[in-house]
């Protein structure tokens, strides 16, 4: 085994700085509280008011993000703080997201940053915009600015009023915000902290709305992509033949071992790119260590390690005792129920472009052009809703599909979808982990120190305009070079997510072991190492109460000392009648608490289940989440998002593993990965916790690991002993129960 | 030529017949709504009506709607207006994603027409296999006990 070993400071002199989370104030990734005359979020990134903000002269105001709509809810949220500060009604308001010629470059719309940084943003901006108007009004009206109201976009002194729309041309706002425009007060917002309905639920539900799965451009053709049937695959010989003769194939495409399908029919797209992949002959890398092995695997390959924090105590007491455990996450998937598509279209000057549903328009569109060879800014990517996203799924390999076969084609629109198989073996999924605990206690069961060690592959792949991250761009002749894979550290961290524990202990130290070689594809999924990590925190604090012969709410609350998390704790255990469950048999009570990445939205679980001993079978028979997500823009769409996340971790902690032999995948669809059903889904309470002036949190991804943690401490809570690996299928329940 | 009723209008189709219903709803007659999820009615975001009677159009040949009705979610509507149903979806805010929304929303009519007035239970079982991952399923099913009781 050779690891690298990265200490504390060596660290610090990378990166110039951080030390641990606790010396990260808010203020450094908050953007609503930038300095005066700084400008906040993504606003500093591009000042100029016309670069988010157009007038026009119908009444209506064109807002323009570089966010995207993943089906949570983010284009309404970021509408209504525009809509507020703008002093105009919601309605007059159209959104457009992410299309790399109209949108502000906001980077990836990922890790729950949409509100804290593109809402601060468009909210200065709309003030700057409001103040402009207001004082162009003053002018023209012949009175002070500050005698002046407004009213949708209507502002008024005495009897005269001039309207936003007869004020102002694009031209008068191309000018760059200052960051001194002052925000409304919160006692007079009339849009923010309101449950607006999202803008684009109707349309979704009468058949109006168009996913990029349903575009149907004029002299549409479609295509399909005949994938290696393991990840270490060359092709050897193939002959085309035979498939270009099939119904409506209209051409094949080889390039090195990339081979892709246009036809006039998706079905027959489909149904000629499986027979070309059984027609290849390919060359076949047999080394993957197995779903079995994977656990071993993390902790004896080779590592990077990183002391992330250690504040042991030399002279510490000697513990009375000592309690250690290890937990097993395996491979997840997205598991998107649309798989991912895209239409790509070479237009006649040389661009091409392509409707995609990537959360990263601009650096997919720059991986793209390295892809196919184009000069930059050639691709023209336009974000088009896909089906839910939760993380880096395979939406922009499909784009850079579909490039690939447009650009065979020229001229012609093609439309990709994969077939199931394609997006369960493909994909790139949330990592496996191991996390490993001990800490030392005293006579009374209370924790003098805590350690861990986390074991990972990396959780980041994303395309960052590269096209060896693309999935094709590695087949492809030559192939494309899969660039090394880097962990992340503070303040987001990456398998280290919330590695750190929430709770202050005497002495606590955190050392991550990164594995840099991917056996399976991985990337980022809902919460990266988040969820392992708080599934392991939140089950070895448990294991201590249990064994301290406390009550887990109070022990907890002995090591938190976070306000808002004691709160959030509290609520949740009151609202779920904590301390007047009566247990039964095979009934139990679990509880988990964390705060995403340790400084943004908390969130707190309880759950009761019914595990019947006979097979082993768990009933999630209630759950309650209570959530503080700063000041609230939406609540009904973060309490979608809390019951979303919640529901989405009880289907990866009780059924989801994705399986693999030594060469391939054997999930390949959902009857081998299985995911929750209606008739599993529990009732949620939620308890929605509002704190207004405090900074946007973004609510996407904190209930993922406090609901696996809460529901396992409810299984060992009801059956009396832990499992310590994820699922907790019916078998390993009754191994549990028998134990 | 396929010939059959899409939501009330007759419409006739140059498709193979061994074409999947799916695509022919999709790509020749640009219907937004049933989607591709899995190909192998597994995931029921390709249901749509026959007749009345929940098909997963994935795994179904066009030609089997040949002489028959079909109706997709733009059918649902009454006088250009949401359903009653579709209405109770916007309500609830029953969706994240939406993608699964079409399917659901045509299995929950089935069922509503089957059985008006259902119970939480019956909701559940009838939608049981039609998979959401965005986790919306109790919105969804307050949605549909929502329209039963209009």
């Amino acid at each position: 085994m050779n690891k690298h070993v990265m200490n504390r400071r060596d660290f610090l002199k990378v990166t110039g700085g951080f030390l641990t989370v606790s010396f990260l104030l808010p203020s450094v990734v908050f953007a609503q509280h930038a300095a005066e005359g700084e400008l906040p979020g993504d606003l500093a990134d591009h000042p100029n008011l016309s670069s988010w903000i157009r007038i026009n002269a119908d009444g209506t105001v064109n807002l323009f993000i570089g966010k995207v709509e993943l089906g949570q809810g983010a284009t309404t949220a970021v509408g209504q703080v525009c809509a507020e500060e703008l002093v105009i009604d919601f309605s007059r308001l159209h959104v457009t997201a992410g299309d790399t010629r109209l949108s502000p470059d906001e980077g990836t719309t990922a890790g729950s940053q949409s509100m804290p940084n593109c809402a601060p943003g468009v909210q200065q901006a709309a003030a700057e915009v409001r103040e402009i108007l207001r004082n162009l009004a003053a002018e023209r009206l012949g009175v002070a600015a500050d005698t002046l109201t407004i009213a949708d976009g209507t502002i008024s002194a005495g009897g005269n009023s001039v309207t936003y729309w007869e004020l102002v041309s694009d031209q008068m706002l191309n000018v760059e915000a200052t960051g001194k425009a002052p925000l409304l007060p919160v006692a007079e917002h009339k849009i923010i902290g309101k449950s607006i309905p999202r803008i684009d639920i109707p349309d979704k539900m009468i058949g109006r709305h168009r996913f990029v799965h349903e575009m149907t451009p004029d002299g549409m053709v479609f295509g399909a992509v005949a994938r290696p049937p393991t990840y270490k695959s060359k092709l050897v010989n193939v002959d085309l033949a035979p498939i270009e003769a099939m119904p409506g194939v209209l051409k094949v495409v080889r390039n090195g071992s990339f081979l892709g399908i246009i036809a006039s029919r998706q079905d027959q797209a489909m149904l000629a790119a499986d027979a070309l992949s059984k027609a290849a002959q390919w060359d076949i890398v047999a080394d993957l260590p197995g779903h079995d092995g994977i656990f071993e695997w993390l902790q004896t390959a080779e590592s990077e390690e990183t002391e992330w924090k250690n504040t042991l105590q030399p002279d510490a007491p000697q513990g009375a005792s000592t309690h250690e455990a290890t937990y097993e996450r395996p491979y997840h998937m997205h598991g998107s129920i649309g798989t991912s598509a895209a239409v790509a279209q070479m237009g006649a000057d040389g661009t091409m472009t392509v409707w995609t549903h990537s959360q990263s328009v601009w650096a997919t569109a720059a991986a793209i052009e390295q892809l196919l060879g184009l000069e930059e800014g050639k691709v023209h990517a336009i974000h088009t809703e896909g089906s839910g996203c939760y993380g880096h799924n395979m939406a922009d390999d499909a784009a850079a599909d579909a490039c690939l076969l447009a650009a065979a084609m020229p001229g012609s629109p093609v439309k990709l979808q994969y077939n199931r198989a394609g997006e369960h073996q493909w994909e790139p999924y949330g990592s496996a982990m191991v996390n490993k605990i001990s800490a030392s206690l005293d006579a009374k069961g209370d924790i003098l120190s805590w350690e861990h060690h986390i074991f990972s592959t990396p959780h980041g792949t994303r395309p960052g305009g590269d096209a060896g991250r693309l999935l094709s761009g590695r087949y492809v002749e030559p192939p494309f070079e899969m660039p090394v894979p880097s962990d992340g550290g503070p303040p987001n961290f990456s398998a280290t997510r919330n590695g750190l524990a929430n709770y202050e202990f005497p002495g606590e130290r955190v050392v991550t072991h990164f594995v840099r070689e991917m056996p399976l594809r991985v990337s980022s999924t809902r919460g990266l190492g988040a969820y392992a990590n708080v599934m392991a925190i939140e089950q070895f604090i448990d294991e201590l109460a249990v064994k301290a012969e406390a009550d887990p709410v109070e022990y907890r609350l002995r090591y938190l000392k976070e306000e808002r998390m004691r709160d959030v704790l509290t609520r949740c255990a009151e609202a779920f009648g904590w301390d007047n469950f009566e247990k039964g048999r095979g009934k139990g009570r679990g509880i988990a608490i964390a705060r995403y990445k340790n400084y943004a939205a908390i969130t707190a679980v309880a759950i009761e289940v019914q595990v019947t001993p006979r097979n082993g079978l768990v009933r999630v028979v209630r759950a309650v989440a209570a959530n503080d997500s700063g000041h609230m823009v939406n609540p009904d769409g973060i309490a979608n998002q809390v019951e979303g996340g919640l529901i989405q971790s009880l289907s990866w902690t009780l059924k989801e593993e994705v399986k693999f032999d030594n060469a391939r995948v054997l999930s390949t669809d959902w009857a081998s990965y299985p995911i929750l059903t209606f008739s599993e889904v529990p009732p949620v309470e939620l308890v929605l916790i509002d704190r207004p002036g405090e900074p946007y949190l973004g609510q996407g991804e904190s209930a993922q690991g406090p609901a696996g943690a809460a529901l396992a401490n409810a299984i060992a809570d009801a059956v009396g002993s832990r499992i310590r690996r994820v699922p907790f299928t019916p078998d390993r329940v009754k191994a549990a129960v028998t134990a | 030529m396929l010939n059959f009723n899409l939501n009330g209008g007759d419409v006739s189709v140059d498709a193979p017949g061994d074409a999947t219903l799916l695509s022919v709803l999709s790509d020749d007659l640009k219907q937004a709504g049933p989607k591709f999820g899995c190909g192998l009615s597994q995931c029921g975001a390709c249901s749509v009506l026959i007749d009345g009677a929940v098909v997963r159009s994935c795994q179904t040949r066009a030609d089997a709607a040949v002489g028959r009705s079909v109706t997709t979610l733009a059918g649902l509507q009454e006088n250009g207006q949401p359903s009653v149903l579709q209405q109770a979806f916007i309500d609830e805010q029953a969706a994240q994603c939406g993608f699964c929304s079409s399917g659901m929303i045509l299995v929950a009519q089935s069922l509503l027409d089957r059985n008006p007035v259902p119970t939480e239970a019956d909701v559940r079982s009838a939608l049981n296999g039609n998979l959401c991952r965005c986790g919306t399923h109790n919105r969804i099913v307050r949605a549909v006990l929502r329209a039963s009781e209009v």
